[in-house]
């Protein structure tokens, strides 16, 4: 006998918190799929360091959503426990790794955006999530750093890894806009000081970004359309397989301990 | 994680350049002298080592395999956390291990192709499945436990780089076997489906754990020379033995049988295994072990997809130098 899906209260808070939870969840397991198979023993390690970062913020959201919820919901329960429409994550954490080029563009995008939201984070006056967002920024920071290397020395390494490069950019650049988009029950807690409203940092990012790419010899797209869906679990193909991997020891025996 | 008694020194080929150096030398390491990576030494000690240190390091990196089938499906978020950095862990012991053998004047390149050719062997358990969340507990509790015996008389080995890599191996191993006990014991103290799930875990690793020490000592005919040179310091039968007596009681303690009828405890004290079969460690060095193929290509696969990487990685140093170069002229 199976057991169902958690329910989940999703009141603006737990929603909020259970979107960056997600965000770390998923990224973080994508970068755990690289260990052993990395191109170098030393970026194997710097990918595991990575995941590790992101697993480790994804627990400290997902127990803080449990608090703010207070239910009988817990860190696995909300990683272990909800399908494909449940879960908040933006779509381009969810991308497939495809190879170290879109693993990297993909980390690049991300990392470049939660290094200004959790810096901005560190005012929020919920007290929690203020001192998440500062260990997160600090993570967040050198996963920038590394992942902006990697940008400039694929882009501007072989014709091969900047054709590589430069595909991944076309093909993910449409799963940014959601990082900047917010809705009805983000508004709420921005106006309160909890959340920060991410809009205002676009052109921030787009400026890291822009100056990264050209360092690299890459262009960025011209398209503004943007992919939206995930922080309202309209996913694409891809995260039903995650979890389904992700979830299946707890799916086969329910309600076991490990 | 782990290196095997491969007994395969280089005896036949020592060919001692000079008597009353190759003396000098024995004396050191009669004095219990490290040796360093500017000393001299018997070529055939810098072979044996060059040999033995890169088998280990191969064993690191081969052996993230098996374990790294798990992360993305451990049970928990701790326990995928705790997974995920122990094989990273593994990863960095690969690392620093290459860099010892590589301050006996290989290249890293070139040990890790003689891996990827199929020329240089890994640890013989690597290349058994892990089928169950269980197969993690018993990998971290036996193989890393079988793992410690063996190392922690590396820490005392003569050359230096390789005796200090092992002091800090030896820390982080002992970690994760504690680890996997404790995943062990959760599952002991489940549902009943979790303790079956343990115990054919158990089944399945037990034999292929014991072989981790190598050939029996009656048919092994290589150790003398690592023995005189202080690489190694116990026989395989006596490695096997200690691991044997530690493992026994945790079993009981965890409620499960070692898969081993014949087994009894002697006046002494020690438990006393049944025949092992080393027709099927033979088979398994040999390549025919379950996994041998599949580890094989799954390091040839990282490796020559990482190829454009490592390239472009290069490239763009070229570049950079160039251009540095270019401003530092103007």
């Amino acid at each position: 006998m199976p057991i169902a899906n958690i329910q989940v209260s999703e009141t603006p808070l737990v929603l909020f918190t259970l979107r960056r939870a997600d965000d770390a969840l998923i990224l973080g397991h994508r970068l755990s799929e690289w260990c052993g198979h990395a191109p170098t023993l030393e970026e194997d390690m710097a990918l595991a360091n990575m995941g590790l970062d992101l697993l480790g913020q994804a627990r400290e959201l997902y127990s803080y959503a449990a608090k703010v919820e207070g239910k009988a919901n817990d860190e696995d329960k909300f990683a272990y426990l909800r399908d494909v429409r449940q879960y908040r994550n933006l779509l381009l954490v969810e991308q497939p790794n495809g190879d170290f080029a879109r693993t990297m563009v993909r980390q690049f995008f991300y990392a470049a955006f939660a290094d200004l939201y959790w810096r901005a984070m560190m005012q929020s006056k919920d007290a929690t999530l203020a001192a998440i967002a500062a260990k997160s920024e600090k993570e967040s920071a050198y996963h920038l750093r590394h992942a902006s290397e990697w940008v400039i020395r694929l882009g501007d390494g072989t014709e091969e890894s900047h054709r590589r490069a430069q595909t991944a950019i076309d093909d993910l650049w449409s799963f940014t806009g959601e990082m900047f988009a917010i809705d009805d029950s983000d508004r709420g807690l921005i106006d309160a000081g909890i959340a920060v409203d991410p809009a205002p940092l676009q052109p921030q990012w787009l400026k890291t970004i822009t100056a990264v790419a050209n360092e690299a010899t890459l262009a960025l797209p011209a398209s503004n359309w943007m992919q939206q869906g995930g922080r309202s679990g309209r996913h694409s193909e891809h995260l039903g397989h995650l979890l389904s991997e992700l979830q299946s020891l707890q799916r086969t025996f329910p309600g076991a301990t490990w | 994680m782990y290196t095997q008694a491969l007994n395969t020194s280089d005896a036949d080929d020592r060919n001692v350049e000079d008597a009353a150096r190759a003396a000098a030398f024995q004396a050191r390491i009669g004095a219990d002298e490290r040796i360093e990576p500017n000393d001299w030494m018997p070529a055939a000690y810098r072979k044996t080592l060059t040999r033995q240190i890169s088998q280990h390091a191969h064993s690191e990196i081969v052996g993230m395999l098996p374990e790294g089938n798990w992360i993305t499906r451990a049970p928990t978020l701790r326990r995928k956390a705790a997974l995920l950095a122990k094989v990273q862990d593994e990863c960095g012991h690969g690392l620093y291990l290459y860099a010892a053998a590589e301050t006996l004047g290989s290249s890293r390149e070139e040990l890790v192709d003689a891996m990827l050719a199929g020329k240089a062997k890994y640890s013989s358990i690597f290349n058994y499945p892990t089928l169950t969340w269980a197969d993690i507990g018993t990998i971290g509790w036996l193989v890393d436990g079988a793992a410690i015996m063996n190392q922690i008389p590396l820490c005392r080995c003569s050359y230096g780089p390789y005796a200090r890599a092992m002091i800090r191996v030896c820390k982080e191993e002992s970690f994760h076997q504690r680890q996997g006990f404790e995943i062990m014991l959760t599952l002991c103290r489940g549902t009943d489906e979790q303790k079956a799930m343990a115990q054919d875990a158990l089944n399945r690793w037990w034999w292929p754990v014991l072989m981790m020490f190598g050939p029996p000592d009656k048919a092994s005919q290589h150790s003398d020379t690592s023995t005189k040179w202080k690489i190694k310091r116990f026989s395989n039968d006596e490695l096997r033995q200690k691991f044997i007596d530690a493992t026994v009681p945790q079993a009981q303690f965890l409620g499960l049988t070692i898969p081993d009828p014949e087994m009894k405890q002697d006046e002494a004290g020690h438990w006393v295994p049944g025949p092992i079969d080393w027709e099927e460690f033979k088979q398994v060095l040999a390549g025919n072990g379950p996994c041998n193929r599949d580890r094989l290509a799954a390091r040839r696969k990282a490796h020559d997809e990482g190829a454009w990487v490592r390239e472009a990685a290069a490239a763009y140093a070229e570049k950079r130098k160039r251009r540095q170069f270019a401003q530092a002229a103007e």
